[in-house]
């Protein structure tokens, strides 16, 4: 089956997105997992970690930042590739096909605001010095 | 002060013409709520993309409707039975999209993912690979597999994406339609020694390879099914070993000098190779005379004679889209509206078919609904078409110059050993032979000063080459 295989295989490790880079694309998993890391201060802080069905890099799509964390494959993985310029060309004439990237957006959003309150509340119960 | 009254009233002036006009136009109350019925006459891609998108985006507003898909036929059985007749090529753009929506296709489907595609001319031969050197172009059987298939490794394309709606809520009726009415304002479906059934919705993906489309006509809805010319399909039984070591995973495409031959390409499966023929009326001496050329010869084994009773069909193709493919309650996606010429039918069939179900959804299903929301995306498609008609009239006249093809192989050849800058005639082909781009794009590309300038230096170039040769040989 593996004649059917779409996208490209990244080995165990091997980084599929650099923080820091420039991008033009995004990503949607086929197979396996990959690790979502930012490299703050020499010091590598995992994110998240992504599996089938999952997009990274779609901000690339929507902004002209560069890339803001590091992907990397945790195990084989397989990538597919999806240009900005054929997602744009697509969004012009069907602007329902973001609905899947807004839907998740929102849910990282969602996840991102139980996370900080839940250090805002750590933070807060700290001891005063 | 003096108010100039005629400015002061302008905003206010009514324009009893335009409103007239615009009465006329405003749609009527004809939309979906919850528990309205919708048919689906063809489980193809354009009637399962369809139903999909119908279910999903009613899912979305919290809508529950009741659908039914029509489908004789069965994708698990190998052969004609359970066949739509194509090339079965997804196109890039399409793979993309889909695993945006969440489709991602499963190498199950996938036959063989094509990461180049290889130009062969009686000069020479071309690759050009995909841009990123990554596999994003989809082979696939469209049915279960072609009648002699030894053994059934790959599942149905069709079949996938018929199961992919039928999870979203899709009901699947296995009959033929044999008659179509209106009762009460209703469409009504009936299959024989079956009840007419009425829906508040009739969503249409016969294709144009049958004889439903008649059944429209009598409905005086001013539906006028597209034109069509007839194609060639052939499967070629290699074994896996033998696709890979001879086709790889290349789609190849060949420019020859045949008449009536707008398009051949053999399309590296499984187990198989795809042949597809498209132009003018192809014919069996036509086939013949593709099949003996040297460049297609060179694609397959030596010893390698195609059977007699290999599978093969000869399906017609829309290459002119249909008049009005919409009435109240009735709407016509994929080829039996209005779909690309000769490339990327299954994209149209996605495109059509997300507009009609947004406009179903979001805006009603009056006739006057279609008009305003459904018709732009098949008008684009249309007008689209129109310059990807003088694309292949000058792509015909390529193929019968010797000079231009040579040109054609010299440029690319080129640009596929450069490491950096633009390839643009690599570029143009690529979006060609795959549909992921849409013929304007294309033809905007070749209208480019440095393309044109490239092109005939190097028919020039081709020219001088082949004086020296000639001049060479002499002395």
């Amino acid at each position: 089956m593996e004649n059917g295989a779409l996208g490209k295989v990244y080995q165990d490790s091997q980084v599929i997105v650099r923080q820091g880079e420039v991008g033009d694309c995004m990503y949607v998993i086929q197979e396996g997992r990959v690790a979502v890391i930012q490299e703050r201060d020499g010091r590598e802080v995992p994110l998240a970690v992504l599996g089938k069905g999952d997009f990274f890099g779609e901000m690339a799509l929507f902004d002209r930042e560069m890339r803001s964390s590091t992907v990397r494959a945790l195990g084989e993985v397989r990538v597919l590739t999806v240009d900005k310029k054929t997602f744009m060309r697509r969004i012009h004439e069907d602007p329902s096909l973001a609905f899947r990237i807004v839907q998740q957006m929102s849910q990282r959003i969602r996840e991102m605001d139980g996370e900080l309150g839940r250090i805002k509340g750590n933070v807060g119960m700290l001891p005063n010095k | 002060m003096q108010i100039p009254r005629l400015r002061l009233f302008a905003p206010f002036k009514i324009n009893f013409r335009n409103l007239v006009e615009q009465n006329r136009m405003l749609p009527s109350n004809l939309k979906l709520e919850d528990d309205s019925r919708v048919a689906v006459i063809g489980g193809g891609p354009a009637g399962s993309f369809f139903s999909y998108f119908l279910l999903d985006m009613a899912q979305r507003l919290g809508m529950k409707l009741q659908l039914d898909l029509y489908e004789p036929r069965d994708f698990a059985t190998p052969g004609p039975s359970g066949c739509n007749m194509c090339g079965g090529i997804i196109s890039e753009s399409l793979v993309q999209a889909l695993a945006v929506e969440g489709i991602n296709l499963p190498p199950t489907v996938v036959e063989r993912a094509i990461d180049s595609y290889v130009l062969h001319m009686d000069l020479g031969s071309a690759r050009i690979e995909t841009p990123l050197h990554e596999k994003r172009i989809a082979a696939v059987h469209r049915g279960a597999g072609p009648r002699d298939m030894k053994e059934k490794k790959w599942r149905s394309f069709d079949g996938y994406l018929l199961e992919l709606a039928m999870e979203k809520g899709a009901r699947l009726v296995r009959g033929r339609v044999a008659d179509i009415g209106w009762k009460d304002g209703l469409p009504q479906v009936k299959i024989p020694n079956g009840l007419p059934q009425a829906y508040d919705l009739l969503g249409i993906a016969t294709g144009v390879n049958t004889s439903a489309l008649k059944l429209f006509e009598k409905l005086d809805s001013g539906y006028i099914p597209p034109k069509t010319t007839k194609t060639y399909i052939g499967e070629f039984y290699l074994g896996q070993e033998t696709v890979k070591r001879y086709l790889g995973n290349s789609m190849h495409v060949f420019l020859l000098d045949l008449p009536q031959l707008e398009f051949a390409a053999l399309i590296p499966k499984g187990d198989y190779a795809t042949l597809c023929l498209l132009g003018h009326e192809i014919d069996g001496p036509l086939v013949q005379r593709f099949l003996d050329a040297p460049e297609v010869k060179q694609c397959l084994p030596p010893e390698y004679h195609v059977a007699e009773n290999h599978c093969h069909c000869a399906p017609w193709i829309n290459i002119q889209g249909a008049a009005r493919p919409f009435a109240d309650r009735m709407v016509f996606i994929g080829d039996c509206g209005v779909t690309r010429l000769y490339k990327d039918g299954i994209g149209a069939a996605y495109r059509t078919a997300k507009a009609a179900a947004a406009t179903a959804i979001f805006e009603g299903i009056s006739a006057e609904d279609f008009r305003r929301h459904y018709w732009p995306a098949c008008r684009a498609i249309r007008a689209d078409n129109a310059l990807g008609k003088i694309i292949f009239a000058v792509t015909r006249q390529i193929q019968k110059r010797r000079k231009d093809r040579r040109g054609v192989l010299r440029m690319v050849s080129r640009e596929q050993q450069m490491e950096r800058g633009p390839r643009r005639m690599s570029m143009v082909l690529w979006d060609v032979f795959t549909g992921s781009a849409p013929y304007r794009d294309i033809l905007l590309r070749t209208l480019h000063p440095f393309f044109l300038g490239r092109f005939l230096w190097e028919i020039i170039a081709g020219i001088v080459a082949r004086i020296w040769s000639i001049n060479g040989q002499k002395h």
